[in-house]
């Protein structure tokens, strides 16, 4: 076996209420490893706001905050501030949220947030709805989705329109690092998190986390699933940093949307075209991407 | 000590700075703006060291607030009306996170209609969230209740947050000579502030963790304790207060004349300097009458009222807002404390000045006027809108 470059202290610690195969529970796992002790976490309504364990246990070994689901980026601004007003500097200030935390309800927070260029780190776990509360549709859901509120019914009533492209609205904020990590590459996800603490200003992390109770799929499948997401394009590795885009694994041999799709009973009713059309949709954005990261290759 | 003729607001500025805030977080509004660009300027000038966190709301101005507060930092932010009730949800959070913020609320009324001017009940829909409420009636109240109000929500028998109130444009905007006190002897009253939990990375926590059925009830009732103790707190304070600075606003309730009168009005806010000078000018023609001003509303002087109903036939109770309720929120709960006093005087409800329509000399002659002869005639109409136009209301408004 290789030797990998993750630290092997465990900051989060059995006792935690994560279902079976979370990819949620990984991305803070692997989070904490790259942070390390000196680390304030503030996690706001979401599957996190439980995962860590109900009053009085807490399976974290760094402190956290609990806050109101659309304060994620207020939150961290209050902890950073009230660190800088003790002069201390050497304490990563973390926000830990959902997708729906994030893009939908506790956008404008975290839009102020790094407007004021609070030096933070930011990590979106995204399963692609409100898993928490039971698998409810959010800005984040992929098109084609059920979800208990896109239930296909009898009309085809999946979720229409494709997710809300965080990974650019934060790069429009002209933040000095935004970067997509995937619990399915560890090395990566730890690497770019770690890179974050010699940069001052808002870090963001998009990280893919997918979700068996709520994606319908067995909890063994959840790496195979979140590896699929990158090989198929769906899901790209890439990181922007001060504008220049550079594409961290390039796939040497894309695999269909079809294969990633069919592996998940949330999009088993899907007719053919729109199969088709969101294999369109990655091969679009992959090509973007591409340009993206040729064109400001001199930056 | 330096007197300077200031503003409400400058009040609640100067205070911030005198209470060394190490976070200040918030948002501008009408009336509020002039708290936060002065704020600002002292900042900018090097006059206060804080960190000064220029939200994009009001409810991200409470949420940042909490989460400093939680990491240790004394915390101050400011807003009205519509900035208030935007925090509803955080003002809870606030309360139930036990962080000791101290806000200025610059009382404004709720739109629609809009309106920027004076009225109670955008800190009086606040009243269910566990917030402390003081409501001054002077600018010097405004600064010397920051200064008590640190004092009160840090002690860790009641960790609870502390809002100070002002009447939009009546203080907010209008200027009065008022006592800046030294540093010195700020710094000698109010020690910095020292939690006894906080987000520390040597000491690793949850806060504001799920708790399931068999715990929430207990977590609430440390509240209820702390607010019963609170009231202990608040007489200690204002007495250190005044024999530290010589001042002295009153307690929870302020009763001005009440010792031998007859009749009481309850009122808040600068509607009460307005009474306290009917009251003076009627105890000259030997009418005896008194003025209980509702410092805090919360925590509720239930006691104080109870005191207070075994000497007086009659109480009027002036409320600056309307709820919907069985009357104005100050007066239901005159009522419902009074209801198992053994004393119980009669009661009657005034609506008043709403939307910053002046509640003038006049006005507070016609109540007290009906308050002397209710023993005699009984309270006639219980809830009474005051001054509406001719024809209202039932005439039709343009």
């Amino acid at each position: 076996m290789g030797k990998t470059t993750i630290p092997e202290e465990e900051l989060m610690h059995p006792g935690h209420i994560a279902c079976l195969g979370c990819g949620g529970g990984l991305a803070m796992r692997y989070m904490l490893k790259a942070l390390g002790r000196r680390t304030i976490v503030s996690v706001p309504a979401c599957c996190w706001a439980i995962m860590h364990g109900k009053h009085p246990s807490f399976a974290l070994d760094v402190p956290l905050v609990n806050t109101a689901f659309e304060v994620t980026g207020a939150s961290i601004s209050g902890i950073r501030a009230a660190l800088d007003a003790k002069g201390i500097k050497d304490v990563n200030v973390v926000g830990f949220a959902g997708d729906g935390g994030t893009v939908d309800i506790g956008i404008q927070a975290l839009s102020g947030a790094v407007e004021r260029n609070t030096d933070i780190f930011y990590v979106m776990y995204d399963n692609e709805a409100y898993m928490n509360t039971g698998i409810q549709r959010s800005g984040a859901t992929p098109e084609g989705a059920w979800t208990t509120t896109t239930p296909v019914g009898t009309t085809g009533d999946w979720k229409k329109g494709p997710k809300k492209n965080m990974v650019e609205i934060m790069v429009a904020h002209d933040i000095p690092y935004t970067a997509t990590v995937n619990v399915a590459f560890p090395e990566d996800f730890v690497k770019k998190i770690a890179k974050g603490k010699d940069i001052v200003g808002p870090k963001f992390y998009h990280a893919f986390a997918p979700c068996p109770t709520g994606w319908r799929h067995p909890p063994e499948h959840m790496v195979k699933i979140a590896k699929m997401a990158v090989d198929s394009n769906l899901f790209p590795l890439f990181e922007v940093e001060k504008g220049k885009y550079r594409i961290t694994r390039k796939p040497k041999k894309k695999i269909p949307v079809k294969d990633y799709l069919r592996l998940q009973g949330r999009f088993r009713h899907l007719p053919e075209d729109v199969i088709e059309k969101i294999q369109r949709g990655a091969d679009r954005n992959w090509e973007l991407l591409l340009r993206k990261e040729e064109f400001t290759a001199d930056f | 000590m330096v007197k300077k003729v200031i503003t409400g607001n400058y009040s609640l500025a100067y205070g911030c700075k005198l209470c060394r805030a190490e976070v200040v977080a918030a948002y501008p509004i009408t009336p509020q703006t002039t708290v936060v660009e002065k704020l600002a300027e002292f900042v900018a000038n090097n006059e206060m060291d804080t960190q000064y966190v220029k939200v994009e709301s009001e409810h991200s101005a409470m949420a940042a607030c909490i989460s400093a507060s939680l990491a240790g930092a004394r915390t101050f932010t400011a807003t009205s009306a519509h900035g208030l009730t935007l925090m509803h949800e955080v003002l809870i959070w606030a309360s139930g996170s036990r962080t000791p913020i101290v806000m200025g609320n610059i009382n404004r009324a709720m739109a629609p209609p809009w309106s920027v001017w004076a009225d109670h009940l955008d800190s009086v829909a606040q009243r269910d969230t566990g917030w402390m409420q003081i409501y001054a009636e002077t600018n010097q109240e405004v600064l010397d209740s920051i200064i008590q109000a640190y004092k009160i929500s840090e002690d860790h028998d009641v960790l609870l947050p502390s809002m100070i109130m002002e009447d939009a444009f009546f203080l907010s905007h209008t200027t009065e000579a008022v006592d800046i006190p030294e540093q010195a002897d700020v710094d000698a009253f109010l020690p910095p502030y020292d939690p006894p939990e906080k987000l520390d990375v040597d000491d690793p926590k949850g806060f504001c963790s799920l708790v399931m059925p068999d715990w929430y009830m207990e977590f609430r009732y440390l509240m209820y304790e702390a607010w019963n103790k609170a009231k202990k707190v608040i007489y200690d304070v204002v007495e250190e207060f005044e024999q530290k600075f010589g001042r002295n606003h009153g307690a929870l309730l302020d009763n001005y004349r009440c010792d031998d009168a007859d009749v009481v009005l309850i009122a808040a806010g600068t509607s009460a300097a307005t009474a306290r000078e009917v009251v003076d000018e009627y105890r000259e023609q030997g009418k005896k009458v008194g003025l209980a001003r509702m410092r805090f509303f919360r925590p509720f002087p239930a006691d104080e009222l109870r005191s207070l109903a075994k000497e007086v036939d009659s109480i009027g109770v002036l409320d600056r807002s309307f709820t919907f309720a069985h009357g104005g929120a100050f007066y239901t709960e005159v009522a419902g404390a009074l209801y198992n006093s053994p004393s119980k005087p009669m009661l009657k409800n005034y609506i008043a000045g709403l939307g910053g329509r002046d509640i003038t000399p006049a006005t507070l002659r016609g109540l007290y006027d009906e308050l002397l002869q209710m023993k005699e005639n009984g309270p006639g109409q219980e809830i009474e809108w005051v001054d509406l136009k001719d024809g209202a209301p039932h005439g039709e408004v343009p």
